[in-house]
């Protein structure tokens, strides 16, 4: 695999390379585990695993170093479906799926469920109305496809910026959660754990683009799943007596329901607590609905996830790919909500209820870190416990419902301690989740610099630009935009972070209609998708800025009403009172303001900004469509060779 | 065999439409019940809790091995799929 006259051996040997690399991978982890229990220190533990996995993938990407276009952007078209699944896979779950997903899910019960549907759902708009077109049509980028069918670089620059856009904040996420794990496994400075953490990220893309970071997604997808599903079928082989837990969770629940009512009944619990399997405790069905739809689409707009579908071999590959990384994507999603039933049982039958001087020892672990709190202070220890508990009046001493806080990272970081596993359990858990962070940030940092260098710098500065220099400009984008996103994420920015939900509703809304009707209507032209690419972006950043940061106006100028929790109350009961208040009218308000986040247009979150967005986006472009003439006879005929599958990629490169 | 390229187009249509119908089917409207098929408990789960959690997803995963092969066919039935 390290020449490329030897790259056909590689991909004729895939099957055996990755076995190989399976056993040894699990023969590392045994080996881990005999080297604790002879007694080596688990710090030195985290670091074998963390250096371990990092070194191979650095290994795979140096091995894949290429200098040929069409290898570093679309991996030469190579990948067969099976392979390029398990890369969507990895490329697809974040960090925060990984670690965070069952969390959510601990904290909002049913509603949670809305990720879950909403991250999987999408690939069904994946394969069918986007991605086997745009492999056709042999695109190197998403915006590539945007300038071809809408004839120019305007349509090209709308879409750089609507990926830059929703891609950005995507990778700094990424890299902070690199940061976090690293620096909570090894005991580094976070601020040192995210350039380690970039250096991971940069070895397996910088010299071989898409080709380097398609075979290291592989390997990180075999150690993620790997790492999610052991230690939850080990905890529901020892509760159960089956190895199953996506099954045994049902028994779960029902042990939670017992107990929630049995909270309510005895006082330790608020009649209003949020029942597990409850429906919209969290959201109103509106905002849940909304939400599903906003990710859906947003999932099959995401240019990260969209270009993996350009590395198949043909246009019947690229279909079969989509199917096989939903699959590989619903092993995870699938066995989120049994972590979440497990953590809560557990903490629901040990914890609630219980003198709150019997607590066990990884409430003080993670409460040392601030992750747990007890009567709303970090439960550092038991006198902590103990004192803050104390200071409600009235507590008798004994956990209630509502003393108890948890992170959302908690729930699967803990599951191995719970489990009362070995600390090599542990350890691989933390390496799964470094591995779903770094494939994510590589599919990102790869969107985000293969726009700058293939459709602003080759496609609109330098046309003649020779291949040596085109991939040398890429490498340059990549590093750059690599270190401004570690740089972002090393200064721990919240807004940044909160803003990663909008890269789906900004995805959706900018890109959908355009990629969408762009394929299945001959009607919509230039000037159609131009304006509608405009408006539904537009009014979808306005719905996200001006709720967020300017509520005061939205609500004076633009007709927005306070929203309501899930009950229907209002958050904001007097507005008029609520205005009057000093500073209410502020912008760049804090996350804190007394507005921020609570207003909007018909009882939206602002997650869901696309459900503004993408109407808006589609009627846009058909009403512009329909008022200007229509495409050429030549653009006709390019879109009846886009829908045929048989017949060469349209985008042909002329060096390589 | 020449090209039937109207009646690709024609059945790659309808087939989407279907695909969409069973998209909108288990994304959206089986949990609009879900406080119904909640009362029904089967194997621990209350059902609208378990569509949300497994049911839609394994229809998403089953339906777009179905589609594959559905729209590989009509490409080969039109003359207008890839060489093997």
């Amino acid at each position: 695999m390290a020449a490329q006259g030897q790259s056909s051996d590689f991909t004729s040997n895939l099957g055996r390379v990755y076995a190989i690399y399976t056993g040894g991978f699990i023969a590392f982890v045994i080996f881990i585990a005999i080297l604790e229990k002879m007694g080596v220190p688990n710090q030195i533990l985290g670091y074998l695993f963390v250096g371990f996995t990092i070194a191979i993938y650095a290994m795979i990407g140096i091995m894949s170093r290429t200098m040929q276009v069409s290898e570093y952007y679309v991996a030469g078209r190579k990948v067969p479906a099976f392979y390029n699944g398990m890369a969507t896979g990895a490329d697809w779950m974040s960090g925060a799926s990984f670690v965070g997903m069952a969390g959510s899910l601990y904290l909002l019960g049913y509603d949670g469920l809305a990720f879950v549907l909403g991250w999987t759902g999408g690939y069904v708009l994946v394969a069918v109305l986007v991605a086997p077109f745009l492999r056709k049509f042999g695109a190197y980028t998403v915006p590539d496809f945007l300038s071809a069918r809408y004839g120019g670089n305007t349509a090209r620059l709308i879409g750089v910026i609507v990926l830059l856009a929703c891609s950005f904040t995507y990778v700094v996420a990424q890299i902070f959660a690199t940061g976090i794990i690293a620096s909570r496994f090894l005991g580094m400075s976070f601020e040192l754990a995210v350039f380690v953490g970039l250096a991971g990220i940069l070895v397996c893309s910088m010299l071989g683009g898409m080709r380097a970071v398609t075979w290291t997604q592989v390997a990180q997808y075999i150690v993620l799943i790997i790492a999610y599903l052991l230690p939850v079928v080990l905890l529901s082989a020892k509760k159960f007596g089956i190895p199953l837990p996506q099954l045994t969770y049902g028994s779960a629940l029902q042990e939670i329901a017992k107990l929630e009512q049995g909270f309510i009944q005895s006082g330790l619990a608020p009649a209003t607590m949020k029942i597990h399997t409850a429906p919209f405790t969290s959201y109103t069905p509106g905002n849940y609905f909304a939400l599903i739809f906003c990710l859906m689409v947003g999932t099959a707009s995401l240019p990260h996830v969209l270009m993996r579908y350009f590395t198949t071999p043909s246009v019947r590959e690229a279909r079969i790919s989509v199917a096989w990384s939903l699959l590989f994507i619903f092993l995870l999603y699938f066995t989120a909500p049994a972590y979440a039933a497990f953590s809560k049982l557990e903490v629901y039958s040990t914890l609630i209820g219980k003198n709150i001087a019997d607590l066990p020892a990884w409430v003080y672990s993670w409460g040392k870190l601030n992750l747990v709190t007890v009567c709303g202070k970090a439960a550092s220890s038991a006198d902590a416990v103990k004192a803050a508990c104390g200071a409600i009046s009235g507590h008798a001493g004994i956990l209630r419902w509502q003393d108890f806080g948890i992170n959302t990272d908690v729930v699967v970081l803990s599951t191995p301690e719970i489990a009362g596993l070995p600390y090599v359990v542990a350890g691989l858990v933390a390496a799964g989740g470094l591995a779903a962070a770094l494939s994510t940030a590589d599919g990102l940092l790869l969107a985000l610099s293969n726009a700058l260098s293939h459709d602003i710098y080759y496609k609109m500065i330098d046309k003649n630009a020779p291949t040596a220099r085109r991939l040398v400009v890429s490498r340059f984008f990549l590093v750059i935009v690599a270190l401004l996103a570690a740089w972002t994420a090393s200064t721990r920015p919240a807004d940044i972070l909160s803003m990663v939900a909008w890269a789906f509703s900004l995805a959706a809304a900018g890109l959908f209609p355009a990629l969408v009707l762009g394929v299945w209507s001959k009607r919509v032209n230039s000037a159609g998708a131009i304006a509608g690419m405009l408006a539904g972006f537009g009014i979808t950043m306005l719905y996200l800025i001006v709720t967020r940061y300017f509520p005061g106006f939205g609500v004076t100028s633009l007709g927005m009403t306070s929203l309501t929790n899930a009950a229907g109350a209002p958050l904001i009961p007097d507005m008029a009172k609520a205005l009057a208040a000093p500073g209410a009218l502020d912008g760049w308000v804090l996350a804190s303001h007394p507005l921020a986040s609570k207003v909007g247009w018909l009882n939206m979150n602002n997650i869901s900004a696309a459900v503004f967005g993408l109407p808006v986006g589609f009627v846009v472009t058909y009403v512009v469509s329909m008022m200007t003439p229509a495409p050429s006879k030549e653009m006709q005929d390019f879109l009846d060779e886009v829908r045929k599958p048989r017949g060469n990629t349209m985008m042909e490169e002329k060096a390589a | 065999m020449a090209p039937n390229t109207e009646q690709h187009w024609a059945r790659t249509k309808s087939l989407m439409i279907l695909m969409m119908g069973l998209w909108a089917f288990f994304s959206f409207f089986i949990h609009m019940f879900v406080t119904s098929l909640n009362k029904i408990v089967i194997a621990g789960f209350p059902l609208g809790f378990y569509m949300a959690a497994q049911g839609s997803l394994l229809a998403f995963v089953i339906m777009l091995f179905w589609f594959a092969r559905a729209q590989d066919k009509i490409d080969r039935d039109c003359g207008v799929a890839e060489d093997d």
